[in-house]
């Protein structure tokens, strides 16, 4: 064990998928340690495990694990195109092949692993290539697009994932494998057969049991294979995937403890023979193992970072059990495949004509299982895996287990899963860190994906993981159904698109055509302000008046005692002397409490239901407007003072934000909606935190989405850079009515940005290049909502019978005498009920208007 | 325009029937509140599909402890018409004041009676 000072200096070398989660890890546990990380590539980690999606349109981009912004917040170094040459271990320094030295307290070496090109005659040639790294598949691509056949060495599973790149480039293709079978480490010969048949299907052509002798030139093709029984294949570009080879040249090189056929040698602390140097991922070797999946690399990764901090957790092995699709077969393999185990017995199951086979392999008791193989229908991976890895006693008739599901068949429900049990291999959660989460406050997968990274490396898992989310949530009573209500069988973004197309404008006939029972305080504030987001009639016409909540009929907040808060608009938060001496007036007539807002207005509280007319005509007739603070719809645009007084401004904060305010006021959604503008970068307005961020640069405007302060706070995405005025309202108009259109009910835009399938480049696709072709309808849209805006406080206070709603009695002027005030620092305050209960000479007085 | 039948029939001891308002100061599918003897009484008017019933409980939020209930937003829970608190949404059934939420809690009903345009409420 080994305790870390202030000074302590960690070099990584190597930043693949391992290296990279060993970075995340230290940096999480808080250590005290200055990280510095040389990458070989010229790229820093991506997602190797989905690199041939690559190949179906996904850029490095989006394969990226993370980017040198994220390094350089969490304080950690990294430098490029770093390959690392030399380790100089009595000095502990390093050496990159640019000359630069780095010296360390602790090395970690993640170097990875290199792909094996067998040595055959004629490998090293132009279109001989290996599939390992974003550049080897920039290299595929090149040399597809001059090619027609392609040959894949090796029928692993990494080779059958290449033969698939090849297919999708329109190539004729072949895989070569040298032993009987495909996939020999995973499947059996019967399960091998199985794929090869399917994968035949699908018109790529396998050869087994093929040597190749040498690669010539060819007749009919740039190359032709020769191989060991004599026959030939002609090809114009040939892919080595025959395994891996850990990269241990540097261990190598300083004189590290290496396997026999190579692999840093490792302790079950991921200590190389150097106690100051760790190893881990696939140039690690562990009880005379490589592991080449992602999972046992993170586990090594967590065990290093342990180790470095003074924990105990160790490397004992790992399960190498697997799930994936290949050209959209599904394959699976869970521990023994091979039946290896003394006394080990197998139930099979094959359907030859749809192209299914099922292997389980149990121990000779017949209790537990060991192991299986699935092709075709991976549908049992999640429950035969469970049931090995946590060792859980096999049913009656175990074979029911991978026969066709009758009813018979015992499920293993996420309930049977102890809290022990493994969900996420890959990021190492636990069903008890599941459950955890949801007790926690998570309602859905994706928080709990949030909160846990559950299912964020190799996505193997999100089928389990659903289900134990969902059931969790089931017992807890949360309805796991979409449907809003009891009275709408239909999500909120369905009911927008049932109103919009069939022109319904009111609850009844909403209800009537598709729904079912009166309603409820759930759907019929939604379709309120459905309604309103389609048409923007006044929200207290008759017909729209029973949908809306209490604070939406009253136009004003409903406080503990049943007062109102008074909320005047005050857009950019700038005002004048005249207004808010009209404020104060108003708010000592009424005996109002008043207090200044987060969002730069003025909140005046205490306000009786039957005084909300007048004091509202009071203040419309000097200029105010309803600020909306009780509805779902835009609240503020908070400014800071921009470029007019301001000695760093470079914008006019101020007026766009007005602007901005008086654009968008009125606007109802599915939540409210914050909005601010800062005038420079020093973002006084903290604009990254609203749901609309704009800042303002030299040339125009940054415009950020989707941030949110308040209970789970939410960095905004930058959306869009140096926008000039007009497109910045574009844009605007544009998200917001997708928002509105398309999110949940009671979803803020951050929690709609999480569950955005493609999340901001989605977004950006669709309001920047108009993917889904709707930009001009979400304007046109916009434009009707912004045309129809009204003062609803001004058309309630002109309307007589509106009016009339305003009072606590409908057969007396009387007030509600429960409501009852004390003074607190020079202002009212409601009487708790013990000093309601003490008595009323220390009550304010009813104001008498 | 009739008055919820099962309140009649609950053969509760009605000392007087209240003249409170007309049925032209009811609002549809919403409530007002009437003040009867020092008691402040929510009067709920449901309208569906034609059919209209009035219902009135007392305006008296147990939980929130504040004279509020005829704010509340009407609905139903399995057909039977409820009245959801404006503070803190507990559903009140309007036609036996039960609680949904908490089975200790419930608040007072009181029967209706319509004649012609005028709403009684018997106490």
């Amino acid at each position: 064990m080994t305790s870390l000072d202030s000074k302590t200096q960690i070099v990584v070398v190597g930043n693949g998928m391992v290296g990279h989660h060993f970075v995340e890890q230290l940096h999480q546990s808080d250590a005290n340690v200055e990280i510095t990380v040389l990458c070989g590539e010229s790229r820093l980690a991506y997602d190797r495990v989905y690199l041939s999606s690559f190949f179906s349109g996904a850029s490095a981009d989006d394969l990226a694990l993370t980017t040198p912004a994220q390094y350089a917040q969490w304080g950690v170094s990294v430098v490029t195109n770093a390959l690392v040459t030399d380790i100089d271990r009595d000095n502990k320094k390093v050496t990159t092949s640019e000359g630069q030295v780095f010296s360390y307290d602790k090395l970690v070496l993640a170097t990875g692993s290199y792909p094996f090109v067998p040595p055959i005659p004629g490998n090293e040639q132009e279109h001989c290539l290996v599939y390992r790294t974003i550049d080897d598949l920039l290299a595929i691509e090149a040399s597809a697009a001059v090619s027609s056949v392609g040959v894949v060495v090796g029928g692993g599973l990494l080779g059958l994932e290449a033969a698939n790149a090849l297919k999708q480039a329109g190539l004729d293709t072949h895989v070569v494998e040298f032993a009987p079978q495909l996939m020999a480490v995973q499947l059996d010969q019967a399960g091998g057969k199985v794929l090869k048949d399917k994968i035949e299907n699908l018109g790529v052509t396998v050869h087994t049991q093929k040597a190749t002798q040498s690669i010539e030139a060819g007749n009919t093709c740039r190359y032709k294979m020769v191989f060991a029984d004599g026959t030939e294949l002609e090809t114009d570009m040939i892919l080595f995937s025959a395994g891996i080879r850990p990269s241990d040249q540097l261990g190598r090189k300083s004189a590290l403890k290496l396997g026999e056929r190579g692999g840093i040698v490792i302790d079950n602390h991921c200590v190389t023979s150097d106690p100051n140097i760790y190893a881990v991922g696939e140039c690690a070797l562990w009880d005379n193992k490589i592991f080449g999946l992602v999972a046992p690399g993170y586990t090594m990764a967590r065990t290093a970072v342990s180790h470095l901090t003074g924990g105990d957790a160790e490397f004992s092995g790992a399960d190498m059990s697997t799930k994936l699709k290949l050209m959209g077969v599904e394959v699976g393999s869970i521990g023994d495949a091979h039946e290896r185990t003394e006394g080990a017995l197998s139930y099979t199951y094959l359907n030859q004509p749809e192209g299914v086979y099922k292997k389980l392999v149990v121990d000779s008791e017949q209790k537990k299982v060991l192991g299986a193989v699935l092709v075709g229908d991976t549908s049992d991976y999640d429950t035969l895996l469970q049931y090995a890895l946590n060792a859980i006693d096999l049913p009656e008739h175990p074979e029911s287990l991978i026969l066709p599901s009758s009813d018979a068949a015992p499920a293993l429900g996420a309930d049977a899963l102890p809290d022990t049990a493994s969900i996420c291999s890959c990021l190492n959660v636990t069903k008890g860190d599941i459950v955890s989460a949801i007790e926690g406050g998570c309602c859905s997968v994706a928080d709990v994906k949030g909160e846990t990274k559950a299912s964020t490396g190799c996505g193997g898992c999100a089928a389990l993981l659903k289900n134990v989310v969902d059931s969790e949530l089931e017992k807890r009573g949360v309805e796991v159904s979409k449907a809003i209500c009891e009275h709408f069988n239909y999500t909120r973004q369905e009911l927008f698109h049932i109103v919009k197309v069939n022109g319904i404008r009111t609850f009844d006939d909403l209800l009537e055509q598709h729904g079912e029972g009166l309603g409820c305080e759930i759907c019929k504030p939604a379709v309120g302000s459905i309604l309103a987001s389609v048409y923007n009639d006044y929200i207290l016409k008759s017909a729209h008046l029973p949908l809306q909540d209490t604070n939406d009929i009253y136009l004003g907040n409903m406080q503990k005692d049943g007062t109102y808060s008074v909320v005047p608009r005050v857009p950019g938060g700038e005002i004048t002397p005249e207004k808010l001496i009209l404020l104060g007036e108003v708010a000592k007539e009424y005996n109002l409490y008043t207090k200044i807002t987060g969002g730069q207005r003025i909140d005046l509280f205490g306000a009786r239901v039957e005084h909300l007319p007048d004091i509202w005509e009071k203040l419309v007739a000097g200029g105010f407007e309803t600020g909306h603070a009780y509805a779902k719809a835009l609240r503020t645009v908070k400014s800071c003072v921009g470029s007019t007084w301001c000695r760093y401004g470079v914008q006019d904060s101020v007026g766009t934000a007005i602007d901005l305010e008086n654009r968008y006021k009125g606007l109802r959604a599915p939540h409210k909606i914050k909005f601010a503008v800062s005038g420079c970068t020093r973002e006084c307005a903290e604009a990254q935190s609203k749901d609309i961020g704009v800042i303002a640069t030299e040339q125009g405007w940054n415009l950020y989405v989707c941030g949110n302060g308040g209970m789970k706070p939410r960095h905004a995405d930058l959306f869009a850079t140096d926008l000039d005025t007009e497109t910045l309202i574009k844009y605007i108009d544009r998200v917001l009515m997708f928002y509105v259109k398309t999110a949940d009910r009671l979803q803020r835009t951050s929690v709609w940005m999480d569950n955005l399938e493609g999340g901001l480049a989605y977004l950006q696709d669709v309001v920047i290049n108009d993917a889904l072709g709707i930009n001009d309808e979400l304007e046109a849209q916009m434009d009707t909502v912004v045309d129809a805006y009204q003062c609803e406080w001004k058309t309630t206070i002109e309307d007589p019978e509106a009016r009339k709603r305003f009072r606590q009695f409908v057969n007396s002027n009387a007030g509600d005498t429960n409501i009852q005030f004390v003074s607190e620092r020079g202002q009212v305050r409601p009487a708790t009920e013990a000093e309601k209960v003490a008595g009323k000479d220390q009550f304010i007085p009813v104001a008498m208007v | 325009m009739s008055a919820a039948p099962n309140l009649l029939a609950s053969g509760q001891d009605i000392q007087q029937w209240h003249l409170v308002c007309e049925t032209r100061d009811l609002v549809k599918n919403s409530g007002v509140c009437a003040l009867v003897e020092s008691r402040q009484i929510a009067i709920f008017c449901l309208c569906v599909k034609g059919e209209t019933q009035v219902f009135a409980i007392s305006n008296y939020d147990p939980i929130g402890k504040a004279n509020v209930l005829y704010r509340g937003l009407l609905g139903s829970i399995g057909g039977a018409p409820v009245v959801a608190s404006p503070l803190y949404k507990e559903h009140y059934f309007l036609e036996s004041g039960l609680c949904k939420e908490y089975d200790d809690i419930s608040v007072t009903t009181y029967p209706v009676k319509v004649e012609g345009e005028k709403v009684f409420i018997g106490i």
